[in-house]
């Protein structure tokens, strides 16, 4: 009771007194403590926001890379099979059937589809429309049931892959541009120039100056980069010692005069283009450079070359069905956005596929190819299925080599292994492999696996096989199941197996009938990690030789293989935009098998996992 | 053939354990034995006796007899081919081997070759067939003979039990011992090839030297020493690493703390598998994402920004490669922090510190040798990181400080070297020893991760 009467120790008193809390520096130390605080959770989350937006950018940009690589293009066309094409002998001889005509067959049947195209080079064009793959399964086909021989058969064409590109509106699509007036075109084919009444083509026109003044201030711009070269050059005559060689002097002086010729050039370039374009009016190029522009009119469609406000000139892709006046909105203006230059596919090409979509000749639909087809040069053609099958016999031998192997290492070394140096050492050295790279994995399976696989174990070149690329990975997983294996039989307790040693069971059929099976869900859960690790791996893959080009379904461990992750690799290699959905297609299969994967993991640990 | 006699063992492994068991449960049906070892046993033992001796014959022989098929061929060689280079003679051989095995041949030399070859592709054809029937015939014979005597043993004494486990324990050892295999096959193809590449090479040269273009000044299938200098690589390499750390120390580090420390319950439940998809996504998945995606963004900022950057640049690959490790880091770093004591944290409380002054003064330190640990792990699999970089950073071996410009590294030249068109003789010798190289310095970094651990680690209780 003492105490509290002593006045030092009253609230009242305590608080009244000057408290080392209560200074101003006090508080300013404590806002500046509490701020490190609130930044230090804030930097905490920023870390996480980070990698989530790392994982969403990347899962994104697969997903949308892959979007255009799941439907397919088709041109429906009649072909005719002529017999003197196809089957020249007459005789339905599968092997003369083979060798027939067909790309000559489906030309055939395009020039038909566009009788006015004549020129050389536009029925090229007019070729590359259609994919390779068009010719192999029509060809399929007649060999199926070579009575359609001789015959005029409606066939879905493989569109090729610009084609394709387009449908989806990737390359640009046509958009109606406002016009108006009569216009009067001079001409049918070929060249021809239209004449308008109003000025509808100075939006175009106001295009085209636009880049002209780009063009010079592009050429302003090199021209100062040579202004610099003058004054460096300046500079060092300003700074050459008097003794200096005079040659140097007119070296240094000449080049100063190349350079001040080319600057004026240039500033000449440029005052012209800036001319053209601040005149109004005038007649002007269209370049490939910038959006395409075409003319629907009169049933034709002219590509624009030349512009002026109000009369164009260009090149007709469709003729026209005659050169009377069209009155005012029975013509239209269209462009593609994309420049002929930024893409693929040609405009007459995008113009022949528009003729053939009025005409209902040509539609997308679901891609099954990919997921059916192997691997090819031509991105509409290339499937992953023969690498999906690959990576299936990889994983088989993977599986078979490693679970057993990885398993009994774990079972000798947790339960049977004297503690002795032996064991020391190859603990250690099981932790190490697990730390080695993959690419070191890859180079031991050249030298070792295909040094025992390669040429002729038998007469067999298993060089390039799923069952070698099998064997390398499971060296390379072996590590991770043994660990993982070890401990799911350590978490069993030793309770059970001295249960079961004490009734009379000898120490291998206590740890087979009671401490395996317990540890099996572990282990299998171990194992399925280990095995989607693999299935992901190229590295080792890569060095092995499991790169080449495979165009025939692996149907076992022994045919040359590929595996989806060099496939993706491969695929990502090729510059073609198909190619490109391609790959992320492959990359997004590849998750879905990981995710299933992993999937089936985590339940079987759910499932199946005793904590004791 | 050699599937036949595979397939012949297989059914005779069955039907010693069939034959076996039945015996023995005969034996034991009698009145008065007593059999030691239950008829199972019996059977399990007389299976695995022949299975191990007919696939081991059938394995050993298979590759015993490969190396004697390749001598004999060797010394089966045409008069005309005597006269031969080696080198060419090794030519006539593989093609007269393809030419028996029907596989596609590459053209002759001239008309001599063809004769030569296909004499030597006749006797091949004969070897093999010996070779074929050979191995076969002995292994399904002595798969036999080791049924039948295994059979014969079947008898109440016979301790069937313990010498099939005796068996069952050898098969372990031997598959806890396959790992070592792999470790000496490492070991050995590694040095193997290195030492051949450092007889022609000095090894100063190598490691020292600043011009690498290996297969430019190939004389005669002899490397010139002075364009394998490996600095430009692992230049790239350190430099790919280093950017790598920048990114993922940070972001993994505090990603950790803010798990352990901070988050909620449901934070944690939605971060943590968040991380770990992360950790499951294939290097080559990122390599695509590095290529088409982050690179062009770095390049385009850095364009806007004045700069001239590489479309390949390290830049592009260390982050990409930095949030690979993300995960790696962080949940090794998570662990360590969970690791310390809670009684720690609540002394640090108890005094008054904040959280942060008790993560930053307190948690990290006590964690610190762990948090080395996991950097120098995530450094090591930085260094031996491959498809981001081959598809993401440059080839060419460029020996610059500069992020934006592309560089090359020891994993990109390994790849471009053994997948090359270059003959494999030559392209395998700086192969392995980059190879090499690599191993060593992943293995040195693993080594004082562990070593810091052990020792710097404090004790509690």
């Amino acid at each position: 009771m003492n105490m509290h009467q002593s006045p030092e120790m009253t609230p009242e008193n305590a608080s009244g007194r000057t408290s080392v809390h209560k200074t101003d520096d006090a508080k300013r130390r404590l806002k500046k403590r509490y701020a490190f605080e609130t930044r230090f959770k804030f930097f905490g989350i920023f870390a996480i926001a980070l990698a989530a937006t790392a994982l969403f950018w990347l899962l994104s940009t697969v997903v949308g890379k892959s979007l255009g690589a799941f439907h397919e293009t088709y041109i429906t066309l009649p072909v005719e099979l002529a017999a003197e094409k196809i089957d020249a002998k007459g005789n339905r001889d599968p092997k003369d059937i083979r060798a027939g005509n067909f790309s000559g067959a489906i030309k055939a049947s395009l020039r038909q589809a566009f009788p006015y195209i004549t020129k050389r080079r536009d029925k090229l064009k007019l070729y590359k429309m259609v994919s390779n793959g068009a010719e192999l399964s029509l060809r399929e086909r007649v060999m199926r049931d070579p009575s359609i021989i001789g015959t005029t058969q409606t066939v879905r064409l493989l569109a090729s892959d610009d084609v394709d590109l387009y449908m989806k509106g990737y390359e640009g699509s046509l958009e109606a541009r406002d016009v108006s007036g009569v216009a009067t075109p001079l001409g049918t084919t070929g060249k021809v120039r239209i004449i308008v009444e109003s000025n509808s083509f100075s939006s175009i026109l106001a295009r085209v100056k636009d880049e002209l003044r780009d063009k010079a201030q592009r050429f302003r711009d090199q021209a100062r980069r040579e202004a610099r070269g003058i004054r460096v050059f300046q500079r060092r005559i300003d700074t050459l010692p008097s003794d200096a060689d005079p040659a140097l002097r007119t070296d240094y002086e000449g080049r100063i005069t190349a350079y001040e010729n080319r600057r004026q050039s240039l500033i000449e370039s440029a005052q012209a283009l800036e001319k053209k374009a601040n005149t109004p009016g005038g007649t002007e190029q269209v370049s490939s450079a910038l959006p395409s522009f075409f003319l629907a009119i009169n049933g034709g469609v002219v590509k624009i070359t030349r512009v002026s406000p109000d009369a164009v000139e260009g090149q007709t892709l469709v003729p026209l069905s005659s050169d009377a006046p069209a009155a005012d909105g029975s013509w239209q203006l269209l462009v593609n956005p994309q420049s002929e230059a930024g893409r693929r596919i040609r405009d007459a090409q995008t113009t022949w596929v528009e003729e053939l979509r009025k005409a209902g000749a040509i539609d997308t639909t679901f891609n099954t190819r990919f997921f059916t087809a192997a691997d090819s040069r031509e991105a509409e053609t290339a499937g992953i299925w023969s690498s999906a099958a690959g990576s299936f016999w990889t994983m088989l031998v993977t599986f078979f080599l490693s679970f057993p192997i990885g398993v009994a290492a774990a079972i000798y070394l947790e339960q049977f292994a004297p503690k002795n140096r032996i064991t020391d050492f190859i603990e250690v050295n099981i932790n190490n492999l697990a730390a080695v790279p993959s690419i070191v994995f890859g180079l031991l399976g050249l030298a070792v696996v295909i040094e025992f696989l390669g040429n002729d174990v038998f007469g067999r070149d298993l060089r390039s096989t799923a069952l070698a690329g099998g064997i390398v990975l499971a060296l390379m997983s072996l590590p991770t199941i043994i660990i993982a294996s070890r401990a799911a039989i350590k978490a069993v307790p030793p309770s059970i197996k001295e249960a079961a040693l004490g009734v009379g069971a000898s120490n291998v059929q206590a740890v087979f009938h009671h401490v395996l099976p317990l540890a099996m869900p572990g282990i299998l859960t171990g194992t399925i990690i280990a095995m989607a690790q693999a299935l992901g791996e190229t590295a080792p893959l890569l060095m092995i030789g499991m790169v080449a080009f495979i165009t025939e379904v692996p149907g076992s461990p022994m045919d040359n293989a590929s595996v989806l992750p060099v496939q993706i690799f491969r695929w990502s290699d090729f510059p073609e935009r198909a190619f490109e959905m391609r790959t992320a297609a492959a990359i997004l299969l590849l998750l879905g098998f990981l995710v299933i994967m992993n999937a089936i993991a985590v339940l079987l640990r759910k499932r199946f996992e005793r904590r004791w | 053939m050699i599937a036949l006699a595979a397939l012949t063992i297989v059914v005779l492994t069955g039907l010693a354990y069939v034959a076996s068991g039945r015996q023995a449960s005969a034996l034991g049906a009698q009145a008065g034995v007593e059999l030691h070892s239950r008829p199972t046993y019996h059977g399990l033992y007389a299976a695995l006796v022949t299975g191990l001796v007919g696939f081991g014959v059938l394995i050993v022989a298979t590759i015993g007899t490969r190396a004697v098929l390749d001598s004999q061929l060797r010394s089966a060689l045409p008069e005309e081919a005597q006269t031969y280079t080696v080198l060419k003679q090794d030519r006539l051989i593989s093609d007269a081997k393809a030419k028996g095995d029907g596989s596609i041949v590459s053209r002759p030399l001239d008309n001599d070759y063809r004769v030569a070859r296909d004499a030597l592709a006749e006797t091949y054809v004969g070897y093999k067939r010996t070779r074929e029937w050979g191995v076969a015939g002995l292994s399904v014979l002595l798969g036999l003979i080791a049924l039948v005597l295994s059979y014969r043993r079947v008898s109440p004494q016979h301790r069937a039990r313990n010498a099939s486990e005796g068996i069952i324990r050898g098969t372990l050892f031997v598959s806890a011992g396959i790992a070592i295999l792999t470790t000496i096959g490492i070991l050995f193809s590694l040095i193997g090839e290195t030492l051949k590449f450092f007889s022609g090479v000095p090894i100063y040269k190598f490691l020292f030297g600043t011009h690498w273009s290996p297969l430019s000044g190939v004389f005669e299938g002899q490397i010139n020493p002075s364009t394998v200098g490996a600095i430009p690589l692992f230049a790239g390499t350190f430099m790919i690493t280093i950017i790598a750390m920048l990114v993922a120390v940070p972001i993994g580090l505090m990603a950790a703390i803010y798990l352990s420390d901070y988050a909620s319950k449901r934070v944690r439940s939605i971060a943590k598998p968040l991380l770990e998809i992360l950790a499951g996504i294939p290097t080559v998945v990122y390599g695509f994402f590095a290529a088409i995606t982050v690179a062009p963004v770095i390049r385009r900022t850095g364009e806007a920004m004045g700069l001239s950057v590489a479309s390949e640049s390290a830049l592009a690959a260390g982050v990409v490669m930095g949030i690979m490790i993300i995960p790696f880091i962080s949940s090794l770093s998570d662990d360590v922090i969970n690791a310390v004591p809670q009684s720690l944290r609540d002394g640090s409380y108890g005094i008054g510190a904040t959280k942060a002054e008790t993560i930053t003064k307190v948690v990290l330190p006590a964690a610190l040798p762990g948090i080395v640990s996991a950097v120098l792990l995530g450094v090591s699999r930085a260094v031996g990181e491959t498809m981001i970089v081959v598809m993401a950073a440059g080839q060419g071996a460029n020996l610059t400080w500069n992020p934006l410009e592309a560089v090359t590294t020891v994993t990109v030249q390994i790849v471009a070297l053994i997948t090359g068109d270059a003959e494999a003789e030559t392209a395998a010798g700086p192969a392995f020893a980059l190879g090499f190289t690599l191993l060593c310095i992943t293995l040195v970094l693993n080594m004082i991760a562990l070593r810091v651990v052990q020792k710097y680690r404090l004790q509690y209780e």
